[in-house]
């Protein structure tokens, strides 16, 4: 039974690594100090335990230079802990430039994904060893939380946004998925499983098996469909504006602000279009919320990028 | 040999029958009201724990179903912190010492103290009556859209019965800030008060300012899931990470709420039972101001993977190393009272000692928390749920066990039974540890919380935790009964059996209505022991 | 600051037995009250920073709801709060020189700004619904903006309603002490409960006076 015993967990990221030497830190202070007390509370409890009723110790009321110390080595271990920390979730926040991006859609109670090659996935993600993987979130309907503690990964995935991680998996394996933000019935059956593969193998699923359309190919699908190449013309001839080339530009507003032309942009442009009117066009466009789903909405954010745009644009 | 006897009349025998309970003005009959209350509400959550800790013994989900777990950790949280810990030490304790500990005959708003008690009563009623109905599985955070559009469970009962136990909170805060300021006896400045008095006007302060926005937050709850409006519908235009800062605004200080006045109880219990003056009294005074002030600054640390801007975490994350020190002040400040010190080990003494350990770890546990990229891994998990039962638990109601057995012959003119006191401290301790240390490691494994099946790799440990938790039950059901049993049969205490100095020891146990027959001057510092008696006269 | 027990035998009938004194009674009830504000101030806090964050993320959709509402009622019952704040003022002036019959006029000329002052928010709410303006089910609004129209009118109806509602405590409360006051209850060595009812009495007149821009009067000149 005892061999069933897990302490500790693998580490199978580069960030892993990273936090669990924070973490280690973070235990040698505690036991330390936990040590420190423990010690000294037992050792005054035994030492001056009451021998007689008639006892009557001698008053100490404080000493300053004990209160300067007590206080200035916690502040000094606390604010290396903060830097250390806050250095290392800043890394967390800024995925490499070469990441291989995946979309994922969180709904109740299952993960959607979408390899850039056009395979779908359901509660499984496969993903190449040693490789950044940046991943851009959505939900469908409450707050999720994307968590696999191999690598030390967790955000949440918030409804009416985007919210994105990302992870370089250093080890082949299979690791657990978990939803680690209550989302309702069967949030404790919201899991699955991150398969990491080597690079051969990698190539190989990702070429066999049953692939559906490419994000973009869908996303220029859903373009067509839902008729918005009626007023976003490429020649810029349209009621709308042309969309070659925004991606990753600013935009100048109606109200004289400027925005960036980025997933959550876009995004919101198509479910609440009067929320940032473009300088120099009318509010016209219609809403699609209930008309577009979440994964399609990824879709169509991923063929808009294909039409060219900034640092951030990827051509197709 | 005990020559103690009860007073001939005293504020339990002036009268009899349910009405003069009932519609009581005596702070002292007050709080053995709320005692009865949030005793019972307090077992109600714990049962809700122990049907949890029973359905995690195995993996799979096999005792309750789904739904029905997700209620139970629910109640579990709502019971436990708005209807037991809020209240506990400042309802109970409070109510009955700060009038004494102030050389008072009442509190500033004796009848206002009542109707806190009436509307802490009616928002149980509420709160119970979603339980008996059909539950809510919010999880006590409460966290939209899902609470605001999706849960089809009692949200809105649950929601009332919480906003109108705040407004008990409230109340009972601006109480004792009122009385504290303008209550005070002859001679007792500021820096001559119990640092129990500190402790609660800190924790006043905290109700005071902290409860009316939760009530607010989760007003616009009710009337998004009655009015579908779109405040927190991302559907309709609205903003559900909102609510996550508005909860939090009170609800990171409303874990202040618990721990400051135990830890009150503390820097009374280690003078009594080291019979020494505390090390460090204005540093203890200005640290429990200090976590107060500082409390209210932390609320995003609740929210470093919430799609909270990277900047705004890193303020939260520094604020709340900040919000760290006052706390490690006052461990090193107790830790320095023993030194020297003639110490006792009487029932209350070790729960000051489990308290010293347990706070320690929960505390330090917490840094964990504080620190970004750690936090992003333990988030949501069982090491979270550790955390915070260590210093709920090992650190707020030690301190509130701890307090009652100090104060119940001043309470009721009787002593509990003092090897049984020992053993339930005892059992307490190992049981708390049991059941709650295997959980840090769970959390770093990964194990979220609020799941109501899991991997079978995490059984071992959850078992240890089940087996713990069954231990910790027995535990707090030993002093249920003694006492319950010294009503009637404890040794007559007299009024001050531990030899401790404050004004409450100077008069009779129980004391009479009014308190004190003789207003006292305070001509001392507070904890003087070890030198002449305080000057009563 | 330390008191002095009072030991005399005979103490005002108006003096509560937990009290040592008038002046300790006074300064408790006082300072009882202020703290309560407080309480106040961030009950409506909680709300006044949602509208915060709304406003500035739909500005142009919050001035659009704004100009719904009508600023000509809305001024009037600014007009009449404040009225209403200099009526509590002289009827606390009028305790403090035990002139019984002035004091009752003015706590009943109060509440019946007061009353006024709620009678033309029923109006205004009344032609909310008639406009379908009430968030909710029966919510229409024609134009781009509707869905954060909504959010806008959320927040006037329970800002407004949060307003009203501590209005017609108010106005309880004053009912009590005309009741009071008549029976000659108030001297001037107690007056203590008007002063503090006027306190709570302002801080819902300056309530009003933050709503009123706020909501009001968005966008306008």
């Amino acid at each position: 039974m005892l061999s069933d015993l897990p302490l500790f967990p693998q580490q199978a990221s580069t960030g892993a690594m990273r936090v669990d030497a924070l973490f280690m830190f973070l235990m040698a202070v505690s036991i330390f100090f936990a040590a420190l007390i423990f010690f000294l509370v037992l050792y005054f409890a035994i030492k001056y335990r009451r021998r007689s009723e008639a006892e009557q110790p001698r008053p100490i009321r404080s000493d300053l230079r004990l209160e300067v110390l007590w206080t200035l080595i916690p502040l000094g271990l606390t604010m290396i802990m903060f830097v250390w920390g806050a250095n290392l979730y800043f890394t967390m926040a800024t995925p490499p430039a070469d990441a291989l991006e995946i979309s994922v859609v969180g709904k109740q109670w299952m993960w959607k994904f979408q390899h850039p090659e056009g395979q779908r996935e359901i509660d499984e993600l496969h993903v190449p060893v040693g490789r950044p993987v940046k991943l851009t979130m959505a939900s469908e309907d409450v707050i999720h939380s994307f968590f696999v503690p191999a690598f030390r990964v967790k955000m949440d995935v918030v409804p009416g946004r985007y919210t994105a991680t990302w992870f370089e998996a250093t080890k082949p394996g299979t690791f657990h998925l978990f939803c680690a933000q209550y989302c309702g019935t069967v949030h404790a059956g919201m899991g699955g499983r991150v398969i990491v593969m080597t690079p051969t193998a990698y190539e190989a699923w990702l070429s066999g098996g049953a692939t559906g359309e490419s994000p973009v190919a869908g996303g220029e699908r859903l373009f067509q469909q839902l008729g918005c190449s009626t007023c976003h013309r490429s020649d810029g001839t349209g009621v709308g504006p042309a969309l070659v080339g925004l991606f990753g530009q600013t935009v100048r507003l109606q109200s004289g602000e400027t925005v960036l032309a980025d997933e959550a942009y876009i995004r919101e442009s198509v479910l609440n279009p009067t929320a940032k009117i473009v300088a120099g066009y009318q509010p016209l466009m219609p809403t699609f919320q209930g008309l577009i789903s979440e994964e399609g909405l990824l879709q169509l954010i991923a063929y808009i990028r294909s039409l060219g745009g900034g640092k951030t644009g990827r051509q197709s | 040999m005990n020559t103690a006897v009860m007073p001939r009349e005293h504020y339990l025998n002036v009268n009899y029958g349910i009405t003069s309970w009932l519609l009581t003005t005596d702070h002292k009959r007050i709080a053995l009201l709320y005692l009865a209350s949030i005793t019972l509400l307090f077992f109600v959550g714990g049962a809700a724990a122990v049907l949890m800790r029973l359905e995690l013994l195995t993996p799979q989900g096999d005792l309750v179903q789904s739904e029905t777990y997700n209620q139970l950790f629910t109640m579990h949280g709502v019971i436990m912190i708005f209807f037991f810990l809020i209240p506990s030490i400042p309802a109970v304790l409070g109510n009955f010492l700060v009038p004494l500990m102030l050389g008072a005959r009442d509190l500033a708003f004796p009848r206002l103290n009542l109707l806190s008690w009436y509307i802490f009563i009616l928002g149980a009623l509420f709160t119970l009556t979603a339980v008996v109905t059909g539950g809510v599985d919010t999880g006590w955070t409460f966290y939209t859209p899902y609470s605001s559009t999706y849960a089809n469970t009692h949200v809105i009962l649950t929601a009332l019965g919480i906003f109108i136990t705040g407004f008990s909170s409230i109340l009972t805060g601006l109480n004792f800030i009122v009385t504290i300021h303008t209550m005070r006896a002859p001679g007792l400045t500021w820096f001559r008060l119990p640092l129990f008095i500190w402790g609660l006007y800190a924790t006043s302060l905290i109700m005071v300012l902290g409860t009316p926005v939760l009530a607010i937050a989760i007003v616009l709850v009710a009337l998004e899931r009655a009015f579908r409006i779109g405040i927190f519908d991302p559907a309709l235009g609205g903003d559900p990470v909102l609510f996550q800062h508005l909860f939090w605004f009170y609800s990171h200080p409303a874990v202040y709420i618990m721990i400051l006045p135990a830890m009150g109880v503390i820097s009374e219990l280690i003078t009594c039972f080291a019979r020494k003056r505390i090390f460090g009294y204005n540093f203890i005074a200005f640290s429990s101001v200090a976590i107060a002030v500082l409390g209210f600054f932390v609320w995003g640390h609740h929210m470093f993977v919430s799609s909270q801007s990277v900047y705004a975490s890193m303020v939260f994350s520094f604020m709340s190393m900040l919000v760290a020190i006052p706390s490690a002040i006052k461990v090193f400040n107790w830790t320095a009272t023993l030194y020297k010190g003639s110490i006792a080990y009487e029932t209350p003494m070790l729960y000051v000692f489990g308290f010293l350990g347990l706070f320690t770890i929960g505390g330090l546990t917490g840094l964990f928390l504080a620190t970004l990229a750690v936090d992003v891994h333990v988030h949501d998990t069982y090491f979270v749920i550790a955390h915070f039962h260590y210093i709920m638990v090992g650190g707020a109601i030690m301190g509130y066990l701890g307090g009652l057995h100090f104060w119940w012959p001043k309470i009721t003119g009787r002593m509990y039974p003092e090897g049984w006191g020992k053993l339930a401290a005892l059992v307490i301790f190992v049981g708390f540890n049991l059941t709650f240390f295997p959980q840090f490691v769970l959390g770093y494994l990964g194990m979220p919380r609020r799941y109501h099946f899991y991997p079978a790799e995490f059984q071992v440990l959850h078992v240890m935790s089940s087996a713990g938790a069954s231990i910790l039950g027995v535990g707090y059901i030993i002093p249920l009964v003694y006492f319950i049993w010294s009503l009637r049969y404890g040794a007559v205490a007299g009024p001050n059996p531990w030899g401790a100095k404050g004004l409450e020891w100077q008069t009779s146990a129980p004391p009479p209505t009014d308190n004190f027959t003789q207003t006292p001057t305070v001509t001392e510092e507070a904890y003087a022991y070890g030198s002449q008696e305080v000057h009563v006269g | 600051m330390v008191r002095r027990r009072s030991t005399l035998a005979e103490r005002p009938a108006a003096l509560a037995h937990h009290f040592d004194d008038m002046a300790q009674q006074y300064e408790a009830s006082h300072l009882g009250m202020w703290v309560f504000l407080l309480t106040e101030i961030m009950f409506f806090g909680g709300l006044f920073t949602g509208y915060a964050v709304y406003r500035s993320t739909y500005a142009v959709a919050f001035a659009e709801g704004s100009h719904h509402l009508d600023i000509v009622l809305g001024s009037i019952n600014t007009a009449v709060l404040i009225s209403s704040s200099l009526t509590m003022a002289l009827s606390v002036h009028a305790a403090q020189v035990g002139r019984r019959q002035l004091l009752v006029g003015f706590l009943l000329l109060t509440m019946l700004l007061g009353l006024v002052f709620l009678g033309i928010k029923t109006v205004e709410y009344v032609h909310k619904f008639e406009q379908h303006l009430v968030p909710g089910g029966a919510f229409r609004y024609e134009g781009p903006y509707a869905r954060q129209v909504q959010i806008f009118m959320a927040f006037y109806f329970s800002m407004t309603g949060l307003h009203a509602l501590h209005m017609i405590i108010g106005i309880g409360v004053l009912t009590v002490l005309v009741w009071l006051a008549w029976r000659d209850r108030f001297s001037p060595t107690y007056f203590a409960p008007i002063e503090v009812a006027g306190l709570y009495w302002h801080f819902v007149d300056i309530v009003w006076i933050f709503l009123f821009p706020l909501l009001y009067l968005i966008g306008r000149h």
